[in-house]
């Protein structure tokens, strides 16, 4: 049943809600909300400390409320709740787990940085819980309609959090452009539910995927083909954009590079894993029977970004913008994994054969946003400590001798640069070759090659920033960057001034916050951990087989 | 004879401690504890790091102690769960093939350690030697093809930042190209293992990356096995390397410090043909038979090509690096003769090789450390001022070009030999190499140490007591090789017959007319013989 069926607001029912499966969302949502309320009555608490450690604990509670629900799929399997518009399964409780993850992560990394950039206020955790939370809805919502409202309350916080540096123009300009643009792929996107409204009769995914099968034998006259491919490509536009795949990608090097440094690393975690989870869960769950029809599109998109993602960074020489270029590359990698997972549909829909290539899919899949969201919130949390204020010191040189006067934080760096580049014992590689397996699975050998052929040229990039670390010396001359005030500002920065002491100090980096350290830490081992450890392989098998079923079962 | 079956007769005899996975450990552990000293104290890393490496060199050696030597199978087998629904596996063991190369990688880097300096940054230095330790004696030992793989990548990072830290020149640029060429050439080595296994995986039952299994029981199509061993072999190709995709190797081995070179000559460059021979010969036999005349071919230019561009280099080092591509070709042309002599002769090469090019790159690191340059026209007349140094040059040079007696010489004739009644005229312009190393060898000795000595060539200091103490190990191996080459050859063959079976087994149509292999008691006649012919014409 879908939400725009009910159209007799008097004999609109409540549909039940099993809040124990919400509790995830809820918390998120709620947290937010709270945290702004509490900061509204109480001004004390609008210090920089407590919106922080609130929305870690909220993120911790998320997360553990994650695990229990995960423990009871045991028993109770995987539910579709809120009159069928939410589906909480595996795919959803990892995703959940994901973003939870992210946000507790980035949690640290805003806290040492609004000190340095001098913002207080609580409105950074709050937009961020609130776009987390919409992320959350995004990737278990089963209806279109929510998939919608999901990606704008998801949106709409993401633009104001890239926007929020309101000293840098730049961080202004990100923010208009991402919102522009971002508006039109929402249009986009929106006209394509209506498409497929139209076309299958209803906005419920699990009512879609049947629509096409009661078709076949006759039961559904209204179903039109041509009408749900139109839908189809306007909605993968609008996925595209979110997910920044090429050619959808024009935003992503200017946000990337604009917006405030750990705003970046939630965009490029917990926006994509919900842009991607919103993806499988529309195009595979919902319109698997159109599979040999999308995929197509899928590999066009993902050899796009993996090429084009790869030699575009070549010619940066702004470490943002070139982690920018590098997430399209590695968008390009998730898409192979989507595309192997609807390899399935190729070759029989319900062989045993096609199965098998989905699980491997799925399980690459998922793995890759797990291990690409900590690769990428450590890079900006690192990028994030060094940039220094106003978030100037990004560029390659700024970088230089970074391994003589902080050798940890560049030792750290240099594990996740590696990483990306996709170097063993690392979780980039298994992510790597978990997609290449799964690639070779559904016989897209020539996808698995030019995914490779193009990690190597996007490796270009990383050394470069390594070589700027560790093999070229710093200059002479200090920049003293975090000493340079611009006029116009300068009575704004007086009192920043003299809160920053160590302006003086010749050290050109500012002192390292250690929230901000312990969340590069955390990422760093968990990329170790996922690379050298088969940890949770079952927990992925079990969700990648799911995934896998989720187009039988419609 | 099946090669799983072997294992499981192996592993009855289960070994007391994890002999292999502590080859691994070793050298990380000592990576941990060096992470946790503090870097000012450049004599405790060093003790610490030439400790560690020790004390892995004394496992290797405990593990050619305990090896049984009539065994031609997989011994110290470890194998445990590591991903398996993926169907991977840690799965670590050696046989004659492999023994040497970890005992080599064992005896090069206390070597390696003892007898160079970083000059700066210590710490991290050895930090990635121990890396690079733990990774090269894991990539001779992983019998599970991605587990190989991860070995193989991995150890492109410390090198990576050994070139680009401490290396000399255009270092920057040398170590990005290393890492750049080697990795693209690998990218697609990792499509074709998955290929591989997921190809294989209706035959076997299941999806396994064991190099066991797939070798006993793959059955994939012509065109498919020919792709996939290619996107082996270019991996291989560039790290062994071959001609033409060996232009990363003067550039990397000129810039590195002397102990990358050392360990990228004496060892890294071993994992290209051991991988040939393990991954190539051993999964793909009908394959590499058929491609044969095209690696041989390759191989010889390179051996002609690495010989002439050797003499013609006025830098030392860099006449070092290319007379490196003339011995790889050797080892190549041993291999792809697919008979007894060839291997054998092409593995106890590889550890000839890593003992001669390691010990040159070492007298050269010397040479640079006293002049300050690595010219060969700036240097001359060194045998007045460092006598103890062109005699053990003289001796290593000898070695390296391969004169009878020493260890060089075992290598290359089984090669030849090999060669010789497999593809004849192969090794015919194959051996214009062994006069060619004479003469760029020689001549750049005569040109370096002979002559009149003029201003700081006149001064130079000779070898320090430690720098000769630390050689030592090298020079002694050199000679013992040389002169009683037997219990290597021992170790070894039985696994090369047992490979050598192996392919037979699986080539159906493998040459009737081929000569009768020569046994082993034969292949050491033959050695004698030629020797004894030798000092005949002396």
């Amino acid at each position: 049943m879908s939400l725009l069926a009910q159209t007799d607001l008097t004999e609109f029912a409540t549909p039940d809600i099993a809040w124990s499966l919400l509790a995830p969302f809820v918390v998120m949502a709620v947290g937010g909300i709270l945290l702004i309320t509490i900061t509204s009555v109480v001004p004390v608490l609008r210090g920089r400390g407590f919106p922080a450690g609130f929305t870690i604990l909220t993120a911790a509670v998320s997360a553990w409320f994650c695990r229990s629900i995960w423990n009871g799929f045991a028993e109770n399997g995987s539910q579709s709740i809120v009159a069928d518009a939410l589906a909480i399964d595996r795919m959803t409780i990892v995703v959940w787990a994901i973003i939870a993850m992210a946000v507790f992560l980035v949690a640290a990394l805003f806290d040492g940085y609004l000190r340095r950039e001098n913002f207080d206020g609580p409105e950074w955790y709050v937009l961020m819980l609130m776009s987390a939370s919409g992320a959350m809805l995004m990737a278990a919502a089963q209806d279109l309609i929510l998939i919608f409202l999901g990606l704008e309350i998801l949106s709409i916080a993401v633009y104001v959090l890239a926007g929020l540096h309101l000293r840098r123009l730049t961080s202004q300009e990100a923010a208009f452009k991402y919102f522009i643009l971002g508006a039109v792929a929402s249009a986009l996107f929106l006209y394509g539910i209506a498409l497929v409204y139209g076309a299958t009769g209803s906005t419920n995914i699990n009512v879609i995927a049947g629509a096409r099968a009661a078709n076949d034998i006759g039961l559904n006259p209204v179903e039109d083909s041509s009408m749900v491919l139109a839908g189809m490509a306007l909605m993968m536009i609008g996925f595209a954009f979110k997910v920044s795949a090429v050619p959808f990608h024009m935003w992503t090097p200017d946000v990337y590079q604009g917006s405030p440094t750990p705003v970046v690393a939630f965009m490029a975690s917990a926006v994509k894993v919900a842009g991607f989870a919103g993806l499988v869960r529309v195009f595979w769950d919902g319109l698997g029977y159109y599979a040999p029809d999308w995929r197509p599109l899928i590999s066009v998109l993902a050899i796009a970004s993996l090429v084009l993602g790869s030699f575009m960074a070549l010619a940066q020489s702004n470490v943002k913008r070139m982690l920018a270029y590098s997430s399209i590359t590695h968008a390009g990698f998730i898409l192979v994994a989507v595309h192997s997972l609807a390899g399935g549909s190729e070759g029989g829909l319900d062989s045993a054969e096609g199965v098998v290539n989905s699980v491997a899919g799925g399980e690459a899949f998922l793995f890759y946003l797990l291990a690409y969201s900590l690769l990428v919130i450590g890079s900006f949390g690192v990028l994030t400590m060094i940039g220094g204020r106003d978030d100037r010191g990004h560029n390659l040189d700024d970088l230089r001798g970074l391994a003589r006067s902080r050798p940890v934080l560049a030792g750290l760096m240099a594990v996740l640069l590696f990483a990306q580049a996709g170097v063993p014992f690392t979780s980039g590689f298994t992510a790597k070759f978990r997609v290449i397996l799964a690639a070779a699975n559904s016989g897209s050998y020539v996808l698995a090659g030019i995914a490779m052929l193009a990690a190597v040229v996007a490796a270009v990039l990383y050394l470069r920033v390594v070589v700027s670390m560790f093999m070229v010396d710093a200059p002479a001359v200090a920049h003293a960057m975090t000493a340079t005030v611009d006029d116009s500002e300068a009575d704004a920065e007086t009192e920043a001034a003299e809160d920053e002491a160590d302006v003086v100090d010749p050290d050109r980096w500012a002192r390292i916050p250690r929230p901000a350290m312990f969340a590069v830490f955390l990422a760093v081992f968990g990329t170790l951990v996922l690379g050298i450890f088969p940890w949770g392989e079952n927990a992925l098998r079990e969700a990648a087989v799911e995934i896998a079923f989720l187009r039988q079962a419609g | 004879m099946s090669y799983a079956s072997l294992i499981a007769a192996e592993a009855a005899e289960t070994v007391d401690f994890a002999v292999l996975p502590s080859l691994v450990l070793a050298p990380l552990l000592t990576m941990a504890a060096l992470l946790l000293l503090p870097p000012s104290r450049e004599d405790y890393l060093k003790l610490t790091a030439l400790v560690g490496s020790v004390i892995t060199g004394a496992i290797s050696l405990y593990v050619l102690y305990a090896f049984d030597m009539g065994e031609p199978g997989f011994q110290f087998v470890t194998q445990r769960e590591w991903y398996s629904t993926l169907g991977l596996s840690l799965f670590l063991a050696i046989d004659g093939i492999s023994l040497f190369l970890v005992v080599l990688t064992g005896v090069l880097f206390p070597v390696a350690i003892l007898t160079t300096e970083p000059h700066h940054d210590p710490k991290p230095y050895y930090v990635w030697m121990m890396l690079l330790m733990a990774g090269s004696m894991g990539a001779f030992m992983a019998l599970d093809l991605l587990l190989f793989f991860m070995f193989f990548e991995v150890v492109l990072v410390p090198m990576y930042f050994l070139i680009g830290g401490w290396g000399h020149g255009d270092r920057v640029y040398s170590a990005m190209k290393f890492f750049l060429y080697t990795m693209a050439a690998s990218a697609l080595m990792l499509v074709g293992i998955t290929s591989l296994v997921i190809l294989a995986a209706p035959d076997i039952g299941f999806a396994t990356f064991d190099v066991t299994v797939l070798a006993d029981n793959h059955e994939l199509g012509r065109t498919a096995s020919i792709l996939v061993f290619l996107s082996f072999a270019l991996a291989f190709a560039v790290k062994v390397p071959l001609f033409p995709v060996h232009t990363w190797l003067p550039d990397a081995h000129t810039e590195a410090p002397t102990a990358g070179s050392v360990i990228l000559a004496g060892v890294m460059l071993k994992l290209g043909t051991y991988g040939l021979l393990r991954f190539g010969v051993y999964l793909f036999p009908t394959v590499v038979r058929d491609l044969a005349p095209l690696f041989l071919t390759l191989g010889v230019v390179g051996i002609v090509y690495g010989a002439a561009v050797a003499t013609m280099q006025s830098d030392l080092k860099r006449l070092v690096a290319y007379s490196s591509v003339a011995h790889m070709g050797f080892i190549v042309l041993g291999i792809f003769a697919l008979n007894n002599q060839g291997l054998s002769g092409s593995i106890i090469q590889m550890v000839n090789h890593g003992i001669s090019t390691g010990a040159l790159f070492i007298l050269v690191g010397w040479i640079y450390e006293r002049r300050h340059t690595r010219q060969i026209a700036e240097l001359g007349g060194l045998q007045k001022s460092a006598p103890i140094m062109a005699g053990v040059f003289t001796l290593v040079m000898l070695s390296s070009v391969g004169l009878p007696g020493l260890n060089g010489f075992v290598g290359e004739f089984l090669i030849l030999v090999g060669a010789f009644s497999s593809a004849r005229w192969w090794a015919v312009i194959g051996v214009s190499g062994v006069i060619l190393a004479a003469l760029y060898l020689l001549w750049a000795y005569q040109r370096t140490f002979h002559g009149p000595a003029e201003g700081d060539n006149a001064t130079m200091g000779d070898l320090r007591r430690s720098e000769l103490l630390g050689i030592m190990p090298l020079l002694f191996l050199i000679v013992f090789l040389g002169v009683y080459p037997k219990p290597v050859l021992d170790r070894i063959e039985p696994s090369v017959d047992a490979l050598i079976a192996h392919v037979e087994s699986r080539v159906d149509d493998f040459d009737e007319d081929e000569p009768e292999p020569v046994t082993r008691a034969g292949t050491e006649g033959l050695i004698q013989a030629a020797e004894e012919a030798h000092e005949g014409e002396e």
